[in-house]
């Protein structure tokens, strides 16, 4: 099983990759979306602002990588900025569109009294989809995950799992093979390797 | 809901963890990778590893340490000390840091914080401050407190998060080493000073001075060193006196173990 970590460059991407190798994949990190070929699953990380995140995964080519993983149904997982690029915009950076393929945008989290960015573990409530997804296979009704990140997504029918700080927000999506969480798996101690693992479930089986 | 971490941080020297400690369960507890797994496995939330060597020509022995940290343990990982440019932070993040945390450099060159927020995000900004109490506000201190700035905590705070940090670890001199607690004081101007989450280091020394840390509005994150090293308490003995006092933590029957 090879899995291709994209990586445009930008940020930690290493440490998804690392995780993915803690569990037993073959990882390499690939810079350019000509280049993804003959891969049996794809990551698609992303930290830091979205506007930098979706320009740099452009200018690699690494759009059409996702159309087309999607497409043939190779199983991809988003982490973090790589959930939020799923969607249609952010408002985060609103002249670079996202990838739309879910619906919805990604905004900027209600502060109040909230500390902003939501930067601690929190706990995942799954929806009725997302409790029977294999991606969360063999973990609690509710467990803790790494967060850290200023905008989210508001819930929608692709939504696995949704967090609450402040206000509920999408802490995880699916449908079909594609993937993707709000939440750090890799950052996540042995619950989250647990899910990086069960993606290598799911790409054992595609 | 806003929750509360708790977070061991290792002074390294020369990629050995300072005042080694003496947890019998571990092969070597002077290397900060073992070290930094076992407290994983307690239950903490993240480390932090504050690279305190005095040269600044062994980044690679920090480089190779912070390599072997990411291929091994799986929670935040925030390092500290020597960082000076972005191309320094850049090296760190790419080894595997999740975050840096920024001190003197920042003071002399405040443009550090926006520059490397701007390249990776402010989520891997974490701007340390250390601070003193004059007698009537506190003085930040540069140089490992070795140096008085002039400027006012509040001040520094609130232009630190403008300019693109993420998160303020707090570091009170007054407090740090007399096991006193934290200063709380020096707490509430930073968290009036900013909006966003704030870590408290700096003289614990008995379980109530975490709870004391935690009901400081804005305080997420309680950092302690010696009394985990020495093992005065484990993080599960914290955590469980968190939940009893109705902090709420990320709860150690689900955490590692």
């Amino acid at each position: 099983m090879r899995i291709a970590v994209l990586d445009y460059g930008i940020g930690n991407l290493a440490s998804v990759a690392k995780g993915l190798v803690a569990v037993g994949a073959s990882v390499d990190l690939v810079t350019s979306g000509a280049s993804v070929t003959n891969y049996d699953g794809i990551v698609l990380p992303g930290v830091g602002s979205f506007g930098a995140c979706a320009r740099a995964m452009r200018s690699c080519g690494f759009d059409d990588t996702v159309y087309k993983s999607v497409e043939v149904g190779i199983p991809t997982l988003g982490v973090c900025v790589g959930l939020q690029l799923l969607y249609e915009g952010s408002d985060e950076s609103p002249a670079e569109p996202g990838l739309g393929i879910f619906g919805g945008r990604v905004r900027r989290i209600e502060q109040g009294t909230l500390r902003v960015p939501h930067m601690q573990w929190n706990q995942l409530e799954f929806t009725d989809i997302g409790a029977i997804s294999p991606l969360f296979k063999g973990l609690g009704s509710s467990p803790w995950m790494y967060f850290v990140h200023s905008y989210a997504v508001e819930s929608g029918p692709e939504t696995l799992a949704t967090c609450n700080y402040g206000e509920d927000f999408v802490a995880a999506a699916g449908s079909q093979n594609l993937y993707a969480t709000q939440f750090h798996p890799e950052k996540s101690s042995r619950e989250g390797l647990m899910i990086l693992e069960n993606f290598l479930g799911i790409v054992a089986t595609a | 809901m806003q929750n509360v971490r708790v977070i061991p941080c290792l002074d390294i020297d020369e990629g050995r963890v300072v005042k080694g400690t003496n947890f019998l369960s571990l092969r070597d507890a002077g290397d900060p990778v073992e070290l930094a797994k076992f407290y994983d496995e307690q239950g903490a939330d993240e480390v932090v590893f504050l690279d305190i060597t005095a040269s600044s020509g062994n980044r690679s022995t920090v480089l190779a340490l912070i390599e072997r940290a990411a291929n091994e343990v799986f929670i935040p990982l925030t390092v500290g000390g020597g960082i000076r440019s972005v191309a320094d932070a850049r090296t760190l993040l790419r080894a595997g840091a999740d975050k840096v945390s920024l001190n003197t450099a920042a003071l002399g060159n405040p443009r550090l914080i926006s520059d490397i927020a701007q390249e990776f995000g402010v989520q891997c900004v974490v701007l340390a401050i250390d601070c003193k109490w004059t007698g009537s506000s506190y003085e930040v201190y540069s140089h490992g407190g070795r140096r008085a700035t002039g400027i006012e905590l509040g001040s520094w705070a609130t232009i630190g998060e403008r300019l693109g940090a993420g998160e303020i670890l707090l570091t009170s001199m007054d407090r740090d080493g007399t096991k006193a607690g934290y200063d709380g004081l020096a707490l509430e101007v930073v968290s009036d000073a900013t909006t966003v989450p704030i870590i408290a280091s700096g003289g614990v020394g008995e379980l109530d001075h975490f709870v004391l840390g935690a009901m400081v509005e804005g305080v997420t994150g309680l950092l302690a060193a010696s009394v985990f090293h020495f093992g005065t308490f484990t993080i599960a003995d914290v955590k469980r006196y968190l939940e009893f006092s109705d902090v709420q933590v990320r709860p150690i029957s689900l955490a590692g173990n």
